[in-house]
């Protein structure tokens, strides 16, 4: 059996708040407050049990329950804090990290695109760039070389969207069903990608709670278990011109359209399992090209197939790789700049717990969660087990 | 149908960096700049300190002939805000020296982008007046 310092760190609390457009009795410190105490009561543990917290609305929640002192990281967005909190973990830093986030209040003067996706960079802000479009320029250069449809990114669409429809924790529960014909005649946001193509935005908060595994088992649910993860960054996102072959100085195939092979490489080899081991796919969705970028960028199949791949019943309820069961970004929430970088972990976490009701996939044991995508230069990687392999 | 033009009330001014003053000097002057390691002839772009192929250190600027084809695009109906005027196009040009430069299109309708049209970059200034490289296609 392999080994790997991250098996004896477990997941032992998760918590996602009331997710809507607005939050209207709350700001980012109350919700991500809010989320916290979802966590560790999730984990059946008292705010006296934290020893680590990772984020700035970690550290309010630190001084808040005057918990101190405590070990701390700073780091905000998504998978890397919770490799850092089971890092932290495994070398002895801490026993047991809580991460929050959350986010109201930021966004609600919707005259401009949200506040997250408009850099102010000297060479993407003049010509009017914001996220949906540096993301476009990568799926545009995908359709170039290999034929990718407008039609294969609106099924994945209409998936996910189905997928929150069902969900009842959704922001958009209940506002389907949708067919790739609906996506298509959604109005244009940034060429290919139309409306329902795009994640929405929302507000939110989300917490995770970590420990190791001697602590785990006096929890209030069976631990998930680290099995991998990795991190795959180019650069500062949203300053250089997102060009799909940018890259492959050390490995030809390691290039800004394949962001995340790397790192799931190294979370696949921590574990000894690959793609064929996963039952469950949460990949972080901001527009639907990614997700057929990822299934070939993580080798679920070949370069230039994806387009073809989730169009072969593989994405949906029931097929061999079901993808974004809670509807992801673009139906549960999307709940600010840093929340909807956890949910892809959150939502891992209650599939292997058997927790997602009419959405649950049957037997699911590994589930590989995500965050980032090609057009900003980065994805991040986690994968979750139900026990070790 | 609507033909892409500048975007003249563009209010989010370029701020130069120490690295990128000489690229926005030579716009001023109409002038599309780029560096090149004098190690290994590779160009650069954004404007940076070392080669991003070979790690020289000892980078030259030069004037690009301002050709190029469209490497990706896209059209964008949504405006990033209020200062922006859609449909406007920003596109990935792979400039004649070998390297990449972000722009936008103009002179063109937004249903005549493709990739691989040969493009020419001309500028036009912003709300604050500065010069911004825009490209069109070569007819």
């Amino acid at each position: 059996m392999i080994r790997h310092p991250f098996h004896d760190v477990a997941i032992v609390g998760v918590h996602n708040t009331a997710q809507a457009k607005v939050l209207a009795d709350h700001d980012s410190r109350s919700i991500a407050l809010e989320a916290a105490h979802g966590a560790i009561g999730d984990a059946g543990l008292t705010p006296m049990d934290i020893d680590g917290v990772v984020g700035n609305l970690g550290n309010d929640f630190l001084y808040q329950h005057r918990i101190g002192p405590v070990w701390r990281s700073l780091s905000a967005l998504g998978i890397p804090a919770v490799l850092e909190g089971a890092m932290a973990i495994a070398c002895g830093l801490a026993t047991t990290v809580l991460i929050t986030t959350g986010e109201a209040g930021s966004y609600r003067e919707h005259t401009a695109t949200a506040p997250w996706t408009r850099p102010t960079n000297e060479f993407v802000a003049p010509y009017g760039m914001f996220t949906a479009a540096e993301f476009a320029l990568m799926a545009r250069r995908h359709m170039h070389l290999y034929g990718t449809t407008p039609e294969s990114m609106a099924h994945v669409a209409a998936v996910i969207r189905n997928n929150g429809h069902a969900n009842p924790q959704a922001v958009f529960s209940g506002r389907g069903p949708f067919t790739a014909a609906d996506v298509l005649a959604s109005r244009m946001i940034a060429d290919p990608f139309h409306l329902l193509d795009c994640a929405m935005t929302s507000e939110g908060g989300a917490a995770i709670v970590l420990t190791n595994m001697e602590r785990a088992s006096d929890c209030a649910k069976a631990p998930v278990r680290i099995l991998g993860g990795g991190t795959d960054h180019f650069g500062p996102a949203y300053q250089h011109p997102p060009v799909w072959e940018m890259g492959g100085r050390k490995r030809p195939d390691l290039i800004a359209g394949t962001v995340g092979r790397r790192a799931a490489e190294n979370a696949f080899a921590m574990a000894g399992l690959g793609p064929s081991d996963v039952d469950v796919c949460e990949f972080y969705d901001p527009f639907s090209f990614e997700i057929i970028r990822q299934f070939e960028a993580f080798g679920f199949c070949g370069t230039g197939e994806g387009g073809d791949f989730v169009l072969s019943g593989v994405i949906e309820p029931g097929g061999r790789f079901p993808v974004t069961t809670d509807g992801g970004t673009m139906s549960f929430s999307h709940g600010g700049a840093a929340v909807q970088l956890f949910q892809r972990v959150i939502r891992g976490v209650q599939q292997l717990r058997g927790e997602c009701l009419s959405m649950q996939v049957p037997d699911a044991h590994v589930a590989l969660c995500t965050g980032g995508g090609s057009g900003a230069l980065f994805t991040d990687v986690l994968l979750l087990g139900s026990e070790l392999p | 149908m609507t033909m892409l033009r500048p975007q003249d009330r563009a209010g989010v001014s370029p701020v130069p960096t120490m690295f990128s003053a000489p690229y926005w000097e030579g716009c001023a002057e109409r002038e599309l700049r780029y560096q090149v390691c004098i190690a290994c002839g590779a160009a650069n772009h954004t404007p940076a300190a070392v080669c991003a192929a070979c790690d020289g250190a000892d980078l030259q600027w030069r004037r690009s002939d301002g050709r190029g084809v469209i490497h990706s695009w896209t059209v964008v109906m949504r405006p990033v805000g209020p200062d922006f005027d859609a449909p406007y196009a920003p596109v990935i040009v792979a400039m004649s020296e070998g390297w990449f430069l972000l722009s936008a299109m103009i002179g063109c309708e937004h249903t005549e982008l493709s990739v691989g049209v040969e493009v020419t970059v001309e500028f036009h200034p912003i709300a604050d007046g500065r010069l911004v490289p825009y490209v069109r296609p070569v007819r």
